[in-house]
């Protein structure tokens, strides 16, 4: 077999994290009973027209600023007209001939190395509606909730060339929009949905190989598994002395396959044109330099200074920083507590035990900052041990308990008692003649036996270091 | 002619419209004489004039971030020929 080349290239398209829609003041919230997030505007009824949210342009040229692009200062809507039912006015508003972005690139490091992924641009434009296909009486039900949702479309060039590559830039893209507050980017809900353009070259060909364009994945592993499925296609299919059709691909990921939507022969004609209904928008240099000025700290800069400021290692601050919402809740905890070194330890520890274990994301964490604090000032004061403080951060994270109430409601305080310790001690050690025997010969680890047997009685308790000491000084004055 | 019959008929297509084999030599002529109207402008200096894409002297008309509208499904599904389950409900459309 020949040496292949893959080369890839991304639509992505991000729905933004406004509180209303693109063109008027419907809610953007996700879910919600079918067609009660929509008006006439967004519905296309005759007669309407739509005024653009402000905040969508100031969240594109966020995101353009982020990912290095120069921002497109006179720039207008255009319309693209297509008939499908997802799409009530028979057109989508968004930009083709002056995009609000342009130019930029972003860094990713995979095994391979480092490289940069440019980006061709990144437009503005309204969301469709969403079709269901109802099987009982063989007809599409349509919900325009999420229709007039604004999205922005970011179009790399055809710069990477595996599925790591690929995972590497989306990862990469998505907390710089999370860090800025532009996208929350569920992909589960469809707020970050990527188009895999993809074809194969011999290696060292000087032109691209015929393309296709892949749909409908909603994980980053249905992303690498779509890729690697359609790089073996079109492999397969230049192998055989076939040619690769330019087309419109759907991945299934229950069948682990994809199958042809649209071919080129039947290639939409959408007949853009200039959007009448929207004046031009000119975005002055002092508007640009508010958006510029305003820019949070992103995940870079936000590692550096952890390391720095808290003084936490690098790895703690690269898994905190690589969700916005583990960085928010670890600074929130700090700036109540004190103490990153703790926070970091149940961020690191614990709560990624319990990720793992419940198959769960960091942005799906409810526990507060606030529980977080209270469960570290309790072992802090000595109130509770490690053992139950863990048992307690567990209850934090599955059922939102209030830390303090909850120990002090299942008795679950240290016993520090010094008389209770000594008498409870003194009971084990007259019935554990053996770990005695074992210890005065010398075998100084029979002590963790007693101790153990202690923190058993004591429900695991009692204040280990005082256990400890006490049994120490019982076995040594035998 | 820079309109055909094609011209025509692609057009139709692509908008939906039904055109009929008497109106498309009609259509075709009247579309060329709109092309033939505007193609005057050619004729005028546009050194140093912007280009422009709105024939209105406006730019920057913006609402607030804010949400103001309620749900109306009541109102919105009168205009549905059918509707089931609270949503619109179309011919079958496959992808």
């Amino acid at each position: 077999m020949k040496a292949y080349e893959t080369v890839i290239g991304l639509e992505v398209h991000v729905e933004l994290a406004t509180k209303s829609k693109i063109f008027c003041g419907c809610t953007t919230q996700f879910g919600g009973d079918p067609n009660t997030h929509v008006c006439p505007v967004c519905s296309g009824m005759p007669g309407t027209l739509p005024v653009l949210n402000k905040q969508v342009v100031e969240f594109a040229m966020a995101a353009g600023l982020a990912l290095n692009c120069s921002i497109t200062q006179k720039c207008k809507f255009d319309r693209k007209n297509y008939f499908y039912p997802d799409l009530p006015k028979a057109y989508q508003i968004s930009q083709l001939y002056l995009p609000i972005c342009r130019d930029g690139g972003i860094e990713i490091e995979t095994a391979a190395g480092k490289k940069t992924v440019r980006i061709h641009e990144i437009h503005m434009e309204e969301d469709a509606g969403k079709l269901v296909h109802d099987p009982w009486e063989d007809c599409t039900l349509v919900d325009y909730n999420r229709c007039g949702v604004p999205l922005i479309e970011i179009v790399s060039e055809p710069d990477m060339r595996s599925a790591d590559e690929v995972i590497a830039y989306l990862e990469k893209l998505r907390l710089i929009l999370q860090y800025l507050g532009v996208s929350d980017c569920k992909m589960q809900e469809g707020s970050l949905r990527a188009d895999i353009n993809l074809s194969i070259r011999e290696v060292g060909a000087p032109e691209f190989g015929t393309r296709t364009e892949m749909k409908n994945m909603n994980s980053f592993k249905a992303i690498a598994r779509a890729i690697e499925g359609e790089r073996k296609r079109q492999i397969e299919l230049l192998e055989y002395g076939r040619k690769v059709v330019q087309e419109t691909r759907r991945w299934d990921d229950n069948k682990d396959t994809s199958f042809a939507m649209r071919s080129k022969e039947d290639a939409q004609d959408y007949r853009y044109f200039p959007e009448p209904d929207l004046p031009p928008i000119e975005i002055s240099d002092e508007w640009l330099q508010t958006v510029k000025v305003r820019q949070p700290e992103l995940r870079d800069e936000k590692m550096l200074r952890y390391e720095k400021e808290f003084d936490i290692p690098e790895y703690d601050a690269l898994i905190i920083t690589g969700s916005k919402h583990l960085a928010d809740l670890f600074e929130e905890t700090v700036a109540l507590c004190g103490k990153p070194k703790e926070v970091s330890n149940w961020l690191m520890v614990e709560t990624m035990r319990l990720l793992k274990e419940q198959e769960m994301e960091p942005e799906a964490i409810s526990f507060t900052p606030a529980q977080l604090s209270a469960l570290i000032k309790l072992v802090d004061g000595n109130k509770i041990n490690r053992t139950v403080a863990k048992e307690v951060f567990e209850k934090i994270f599955k059922e939102n308990v209030d830390p303090e109430e909850y120990v002090e409601k299942n008795g679950l305080g240290m016993v520090s008692d010094d008389g209770l310790l000594r008498s409870t001690i003194e009971q084990i050690i007259a019935n554990s003649p053996q770990s005695v025997a074992d210890y005065k010969s010398g075998k100084v680890k029979a002590m963790g036996f007693i101790v153990g047997q202690t923190m058993k009685e004591m429900k695991g308790k009692a204040d280990p270091g005082m256990v400890n000491q006490i049994v120490k000084e019982m076995l040594d004055a035998l | 002619m820079r309109i055909t019959e094609d011209t025509v008929k692609y057009v139709a297509a692509l908008a939906k419209l039904t055109v009929s084999e008497e109106e498309q030599q009609k259509v075709a002529t009247d579309l060329d004489r709109i092309l033939d109207y505007i193609e005057t402008m050619n004729g005028l200096d546009t050194d140093g004039v912007e280009p422009m894409s709105h024939v209105l002297p406006v730019k920057n008309v913006f609402r607030e971030d804010i949400v103001t509208n309620q749900d109306n499904r009541e109102q919105l599904l009168k205009n549905a020929p059918k509707q089931k389950d609270g949503c619109f409900a179309v011919p079958k459309t496959v992808e």
